[in-house]
């Protein structure tokens, strides 16, 4: 059984993100990178396939920058067996990464019973590289899921739905899987781990190389900018009862002329 | 020169760093609080790889030198001084069989640990000798086939949990040094008595108390080297373990100094954060300073080590300043969050409670400047 999981490198929660200099993108000289935290979510439930099955073949893919490979070592130090990297900047749209997604899985040579992804990534929040794959590789695909059993060829997930309920999927292999946190409690990498992580194959490729060109981008960036600084609130005294009436047809006015709510 | 840690073992601090945040930091003062011995995180750390560190390859263990397992020490004290000296200990006692053990010796005794989850206690210090720890009264007498154990240790760590001790202990009190054997013990032996657990101002939830051993039988094959030669193996096991514990005041001060970062740009006093009033800011330079400076030491320390150049002098130079240093950050940190730092709802009156003991334990900050002047002044 081969299983692949995709993951993505953001910046650490901690970090004070600022637009680049000429507002093209973010300022990412001084991040430090770490693993998208809901695709921790689908490495573990992928390990923990493996876990049950050792034939099962567990790949971690990822579209980005070379400039630290830690998702990916990550990933393998946590337990999978190989990596893929597709070489591109880190400002990709999300179907560019999910075309480039396919073209790795593609030229694998594996096919894929299970893709694994975290349901969004923390950075962009995007939340549509998964369904996006889904569709390019013609899989069903459930979002969201909390709750994963499965059955030989069958699939059944469970995912959130708005007020705490929660749906019951069943799909049949292969299929996309957009994990949520709650799934499962993600391993730690261990010292081991790490060591033996250095040893595990790494594939590099190019966009051109999974079949990606300029031509696939759906969405630009037009430029990246903090929000606006809001104005201080205004404020009125109205502790002295005589102008309390005066102070209210002020505030009215304000809501009507300047704010334009009322 | 270079004063940069490889990549690798970026990533081995990192994962240290990260089971801090998420397994030790949360409890941390819960534990301490109830003197709680943290047996499931101690467990869970063994199972990731981040303790026993001394334990060579060939018998199992993860082979990191000195310097990983200082950069691994440092992360773990981060998450609580306490707990990481129940974790050191482990290596304390498992290093005098790493120094002195034969290679059976270090089959029989190390390889266990790397197998299954154990704990270890190192017994030098008595009652009657804590600083003058050449003179020691528990004595070795031969049995024929066997040893006998008899005295009583004082603050033993791990001693209420431990499946092995490795004990100092003299076959003649008039030979001073030279009478001195290091030997391994069975904590199950007949006619082992474990005191009560010593209630501590800091470091509560490592588990300390005294041992007495009244007529114990211990194995020939047991003991480290030759009748005599305990006292070389717990100097050179100092010389290895100090700045370990260097490491330990030195993740205590690094997280002050993070508390102290963070509080003093979110508390407000006189309509600016108080990182904004200078008062303050001298107070967090001096942290940094002296972390940097403590981690240069305690990491040369340590690489000496890693380089089999004799270290004693650098090693006690990392201990004392590290843990004197600890002692004045934390309190420096107390200060800054003012009257909520001297409450338990706050993190850092547990971390200067901790501080004090790395000044004391494993050669008081006065011994370590006499063994200083000891090596300059030859």
């Amino acid at each position: 059984m081969n299983i692949f999981v995709c993951v993505k490198q953001v910046p650490d929660t901690e970090t004070k993100v600022t637009p680049n200099a000429d507002g093209s993108f973010i300022e990412t000289s001084s991040i430090k990178w770490i693993m998208n935290p809901y695709d921790e979510f689908a490495v573990e439930q992928a390990l923990l396939i493996k876990q049950a099955n050792a034939a099962a073949n567990v790949t971690v893919v990822r579209v980005g920058s070379v400039k630290d490979t830690e998702a990916l070592r990550t990933a393998m130090a946590m337990g999978a067996d190989d990596a893929i990297l597709v070489e591109a900047n880190d400002n990709l749209d999300s179907y560019s990464i999910a075309k480039a997604l396919k073209g790795a899985i593609d030229k694998s040579g594996k096919k894929a019973d299970l893709i694994f992804a975290g349901k969004q990534a923390i950075d962009d929040d995007c939340l549509q590289v998964p369904q996006i794959l889904a569709q390019m590789m013609e899989m069903p695909s459930v979002a969201v899921v909390v709750g994963f059993e499965m059955n030989g060829t069958t699939v059944k997930a469970k995912r959130e739905v708005e007020g705490g309920a929660l749906e019951v999927y069943e799909v049949n292999t292969p299929c996309v899987i957009a994990c949520n946190k709650g799934l499962n409690t993600p391993r730690y990498a261990s010292l081991p781990g790490i060591m033996k992580a250095k040893k595990k194959p790494l594939a590099q490729h190019s966009l051109a190389d999974v079949g990606v060109t300029d031509a696939d981008r759906r969405v630009k960036y037009s430029g990246f900018a903090l929000p606006p600084e809001k104005p201080a609130g205004k404020k009125f005294d109205a502790m002295d009862a005589t102008k309390q009436a005066e102070i209210v047809a002020q505030v009215v006015s304000l809501l009507r002329t300047e704010a334009k709510i009322i | 020169m270079d004063f940069a840690i490889s990549p690798e073992q970026k990533e081995i601090q990192e994962l240290a760093l990260k089971f801090a945040r998420n397994e030790m930091i949360p409890v941390s003062q819960e534990m301490d609080e109830k003197g709680e011995f943290p047996h499931a995180i101690f467990k869970k750390a063994w199972e990731l790889g981040l303790v026993n560190t001394c334990i060579p390859a060939e018998y199992g263990g993860t082979g990191f030198s000195s310097l990983d397992a200082v950069i691994i020490s440092e992360a773990l004290a981060y998450g609580c001084m306490g707990m990481n000296t129940s974790f050191m200990a482990n290596d304390l006692a498992l290093l005098p069989i790493v120094i002195g053990g034969t290679d059976e010796q270090k089959k029989k005794f190390l390889t266990p640990f790397t197998q299954e989850f154990k704990i270890a206690s190192f017994c030098l210090t008595e009652p009657g000798n804590g600083s003058d720890a050449g003179g020691l009264k528990t004595t070795l007498k031969d049995g024929g086939d066997h040893w006998i154990l008899n005295g009583e240790k004082m603050w033993i760590t791990n001693a209420g949990h431990a499946n092995l001790f490795v004990v100092y202990a003299t076959v003649d009190p008039a030979l001073k040094h030279k009478g001195i054997c290091a030997i391994v013990v069975d904590p199950k032996s007949a006619g082992i008595e474990l005191g009560k657990k010593e209630d501590k101002m800091g470091h509560r939830s490592s588990d300390t108390r005294g041992v007495r051993f009244n007529n114990v039988k211990v194995p020939k094959e047991n003991m480290l080297g030759k009748v005599g030669e305990g006292w070389a193996i717990a100097m050179s096991t100092l010389d290895h373990s100090r700045p370990l514990v260097a490491s330990s005041a030195l993740g205590g001060s690094w997280r002050a100094l993070d508390l102290s970062i963070s509080y003093s740009k979110e508390r407000v006093q006189f309509g600016v954060p108080i990182s904004k009033h200078q008062a303050i800011q001298f107070m967090i330079a001096e942290m940094a300073m002296k972390v940097e400076a403590a981690r240069l030491l305690t990491y040369k320390a340590a690489w000496l080590c890693d380089q089999h150049v004799r270290n004693t002098e650098v090693a006690s130079y990392a201990k004392a300043f590290a843990s004197d240093s600890c002692m004045q950050i934390t309190t420096d940190a107390v200060q800054i969050y003012g009257g909520y730092g001297y409450s338990k709802e706050y993190p850092v009156e547990k971390l200067m409670r901790d501080a004090k003991l790395i000044q004391i334990y494993e050669g008081t900050s006065q011994i370590q400047r006499l063994v200083i002047a000891r090596e300059v002044l030859k």
